[in-house]
């Protein structure tokens, strides 16, 4: 008997295949191409205390394996998501991570407070969003400022608390350390590199921001590495992210040292890749004999 | 909510109809038995390097057949990929996403400018009422034909090539053309020139929009336009143009 379940902080999903933040939204879209069902967790798009706009459009680029986009974290606001998008995703047999946004220490305890006595597994406090102005990654790249909102979110948090970190820093590494310092119970990396597209034919920025995130298979072996230097520099577990669209793409960041995976982008091309990427992993365990997931986490290195 | 599915269509036939713009029917499974007019597909590229869908207005639906009609233009290396696929060959599409043109019984311009032409012709098959189909191009003409079999024509022309020397509005005041309800698609400026016409004339106005997209289906919030209202979905002042649109109530959203 194969076990596919993982452990996170004390949360057992029964799979290591979450949703990426923000290209899923809280499932609903979705939920007609793929059996939520059969996901080890659904993560939702970043929530704030009030609503937000979001940045004007265009929001998205297409480059070469990838994309940027620059949504700006547009989000309906915590009330509108607890009074709607959690009592869809309760229905389902499957775990729900929150991602949390703000412009301020305060913004975040705001969400995390109004969370707590919600059904909600996880929270994931998103310090690395490169697409707003305040908030988001200005938190992310300081290690100090990163250790001491993991503080402040522990303070009041009810559920085990994910720091979600930016690839755009010099050492991966020091960012886990300060997040595992602060308290955090699990690290999710990486976010979207900061890129840029110019249109040479209008001689204008692509999108309506200027710069925006690069995700897609493009960013996937950055991804790979950032795990691999994490995973060697904290002991709380790790969800790896960054390009994964095939079962072979998530055994690669399991071995490089994450427990479980996130796929983001490539549910835009595939809707249905989460599920085909869950079952892979359970084909390529069977393939080698593998007993329980657990045994490929960080195994090479 | 509206079903929609993922299918591998097989490309039934695919012709080159005007200087870069392609006509394209593909056979599906599921998709065409639930399109209306209005929709569109998300086409994906042969290569996987290209990987965003292509939304792609749906120009014909042919229910019996279980096909669909896409006309597109060459913009990119992604189209360009799609235009050299051949009669036989398969490519990944979802669909049918969008909300579609509402019909209504009443006296009806079609206005189509450029590549907002194709998914009107549909429209002009289903309406069942008195249609003026106006459509506007820069030069080389396309659809209008088969256009012609559903109402009546007026062409307008930049270049003044073909029919009015001007743009669809042009048509429309040269004809002395009046109508009671205005379905229109096709670049921004023509649609704000159109919704300006129709407010003047306090006409009912749909329009279909378009903007870079990622998902389509609604979830990843890439292609919204700002709504007068606050809308119910995004909670703020935000419409999805895949999901709520891409036609609205001219009225109703700023482009």
């Amino acid at each position: 008997m194969i076990n596919t379940k993982v452990n996170l902080a004390g949360v057992i999903l029964k799979n290591p295949v979450m949703t990426a933040s923000g290209t899923f939204g809280s499932g609903a879209e979705y939920a007609e191409f793929v059996n939520l069902n059969q996901l080890g967790a659904v993560v939702t798009k970043g929530v704030a205390s009030v609503p937000w706009e979001g940045n004007p459009t265009p929001r998205i680029a297409e480059v070469y394996g990838g994309m940027l986009n620059a949504v700006g974290l547009q989000n309906p606001g915590i009330d509108r998501f607890v009074e709607r998008d959690i009592p869809f995703l309760a229905k389902y047999d499957t775990k729900i991570m929150v991602n949390v946004c703000g412009r301020t220490t305060e913004d975040y305890c705001e969400v995390v407070e109004r969370l707590a006595d919600q059904p909600v597994d996880l929270l994931e406090i998103n310090i690395s969003c490169p697409n707003v102005k305040e908030g988001g990654i200005a938190f992310g790249q300081d290690p100090k400022a990163v250790e001491e909102i993991t503080q402040e979110v522990k303070k009041v948090a009810k559920q085990p608390v994910v720091m979600k970190l930016s690839p755009n820093v010099t050492s991966i590494g020091e960012m886990a350390k300060a997040a595992e310092a602060g308290g955090a119970d699990v690290i999710s990396l990486i976010n979207t590199l900061t890129g840029m597209k110019i249109d040479i034919h209008k001689r204008a920025f692509a999108l309506a921001n200027r710069t925006g995130g690069l995700s897609g298979p493009a960013i996937h072996p950055v991804a790979v590495r950032m795990v691999y230097e994490a995973a060697h520099a904290v002991k709380i577990p790790i969800i790896g992210m960054g390009g994964i669209a095939s079962a072979e793409d998530a055994i690669e960041m399991i071995l490089a040292g994450a427990t479980a995976i996130a796929v983001g982008t490539a549910n835009f091309y595939n809707p249905t890749a989460t599920i085909e990427i869950a079952g892979g992993i359970r084909e390529y365990m069977e393939q080698y004999g593998i007993q329980d997931i657990q045994e490929l986490v960080g195994a090479v290195g | 909510m509206a079903e929609k599915y993922k299918e591998q269509a097989v490309i039934i036939c695919q012709e080159d109809i005007s200087y870069g713009v392609y006509s394209m029917w593909l056979k599906t499974d599921r998709i065409a038995g639930l399109a209306k007019p209005g929709q569109f597909l998300s086409v994906y590229c042969p290569d996987g390097s290209r990987l965003l869908p292509r939304p792609i207005s749906i120009c014909e639906i042919d229910q019996a057949d279980r096909a669909l009609r896409i006309v597109y233009r060459v913009v990119g290396k992604g189209t360009e990929d799609l235009s050299q696929m051949q009669k036989g060959e398969s490519l990944q599409i979802v669909g049918p996403l969008g909300n579609g043109f509402p019909l209504k019984e009443k006296k009806a311009f079609l206005i189509g400018g450029g590549i907002g032409i194709p998914p009107l012709l549909q429209l002009a098959k289903e309406l069942n009422c008195e249609k003026q189909l106006i459509l506007g191009y820069r030069d080389s003409l396309f659809l209008e034909k088969e256009f012609k079999k559903h109402g009546s024509l007026y062409v307008a022309t930049e270049d003044g090539s073909y029919g009015t020397e001007g743009n669809v509005l042009d048509a429309i005041r040269e004809n002395g053309l009046e109508a009671e309800i205005i379905y229109a698609c096709g670049p921004t400026p023509m649609l704000r020139a159109v919704k300006g016409y129709a407010q003047k004339k306090n006409i009912e106005c749909w329009v279909s929009l378009e903007e870079r997209m990622a998902c389509g289906i609604g979830a990843c919030l890439g292609c919204v336009c700002k709504s007068r209202e606050k809308d119910s979905h995004t909670n703020v002042n935000n419409k999805r143009i895949c999901k709520d649109g891409p036609v609205f109530r001219a009225g109703e959203v700023e482009f």
